[in-house]
């Protein structure tokens, strides 16, 4: 009898909200919410701004339930991986049914509040997104085959189309230009991240592409999103929905990006360092934020009613 | 209540105070934390539908018939 009260008190959650907010993975989110508030600012007719704060945090904490369904259903490989063995679940400060319920009583919360606070459109595709990326991500094609991350990379384009939704009601063809960058710019990120972790993802049986397919594919994949990229990255401005200052901005930080991954393609198998893969990972990082940040000034400029 | 627990504490079908699980300080700590970290954000709930609430009336509340 005491032995199982000892137990039970050792397993008495100690659990901070520190614990629950790592779940939410806010990194994560913190791009989801700039990415997202990008495509709010960008969508014509404008929001009002306490309706417009509602939708992003919305949108946010859908993106941290997300998060929080993805922690539960691979606590197992995350285990398993170094980059991933302190999260909550691996460290043992929260349980998986704890972050099972925690995860989805934010995902029903957020596509409710959405819905009725700002409109039913932009609460549907709240909803898929976050359908998306636990079901199909997570449960499905994250362990199944190594382009998980190209299909699964729609879940993490489709924020700025929520957005662009909460506004308009609708999506549009610019709100899918912005969908595209993202969807774009996510395989040459992940690769780039997973050829220097290649270990890890080995360690925990997941099919990503250098384990799968071999280093060698996955440099040349690597190269092909790129190519890809890069144009799309200029498309806002031969749209017309940015400017031209825009456009050759763009164009130049994506032959930089193709620049990066034509010497990673280069990069040699004997390569253990692998530092053109680390320079591409931070630069995609730097490149996302600069596109996004160039159309959110731009716009902001535009309404303060100055021109370039 | 007290006399019922006196009671209690000789008997072995019914569970006596020192039976139940005891957090430690630490525990308590952090369900203290836990239960403030749900009690702000049920506050800040409350604050946002009250304030989409207002812009969503505006000035329609004086457009009502009396």
């Amino acid at each position: 009898m005491s032995d199982v009260q000892i137990d039970r008190i050792d397993t008495a959650s100690l659990a901070g909200p520190a614990d629950y907010i790592a779940l939410l993975k806010p990194r994560v989110m913190s791009l989801v919410v700039f990415t997202a508030l990008v495509g709010m600012v960008m969508a014509p007719g404008g929001i009002h701004p306490v309706v417009g704060f509602a939708a992003l945090l919305c949108i946010a904490v859908g993106a941290g339930a997300s998060g929080a369904l993805n922690m539960w259903y691979d606590a197992d490989i995350d285990r398993l991986m170094l980059r991933t063995q302190k999260r909550p679940i691996p460290a043992g400060r929260v349980t998986e049914s704890e972050a099972l319920a925690f995860g989805l009583t934010l995902a029903a919360f957020s596509v409710g509040c959405l819905t009725v606070l700002v409109n039913p459109v932009a609460g549907g595709l709240l909803a898929f997104t976050i359908f998306f990326y636990v079901v199909i991500y997570s449960m499905w094609l994250k362990r199944w085959t190594p382009q998980n991350i190209v299909i699964g990379g729609a879940a993490g384009a489709f924020p700025p189309v929520v957005a662009w939704a909460s506004v308009t009601g609708s999506v549009s063809v610019e709100s899918v230009v912005l969908f595209l960058i993202i969807f774009m710019w996510t395989p040459p990120h992940f690769w780039a991240l997973a050829l220097f972790k290649s270990d890890d993802y080995k360690r925990a049986g997941i099919p990503m592409l250098p384990v799968v397919a071999g280093l060698a594919e996955t440099r040349r994949q690597i190269l092909i999103y790129s190519v890809l990229l890069a144009p799309i990255g200029v498309l806002p401005a031969i749209l017309g929905f940015a400017s031209l200052a825009y456009g050759c901005a763009a164009a130049a930080l994506g032959a930089v990006f193709l620049g990066m991954a034509v010497r990673v393609y280069r990069m040699a198998d004997s390569d253990a360092a692998m530092l053109p893969a680390k320079r591409l990972f931070a630069f995609s990082i730097f490149y996302l934020f600069m596109l996004f940040a160039m159309l959110l000034v731009e716009r902001l400029a535009m309404l303060a009613g100055l021109s370039w | 209540m007290v006399a019922d627990l006196e009671r209690n504490r000789g008997s072995e079908a019914m569970p006596s105070v020192d039976d139940g699980i005891r957090l430690t300080p630490e525990q308590l700590r952090r369900r203290r934390a836990r239960s403030i970290a749900i009690g702000l954000a049920l506050g800040a709930l409350v604050i946002l539908f009250w304030a989409v609430t207002i812009v969503k009336l505006g000035g329609n509340v004086a457009n009502r018939s009396l």
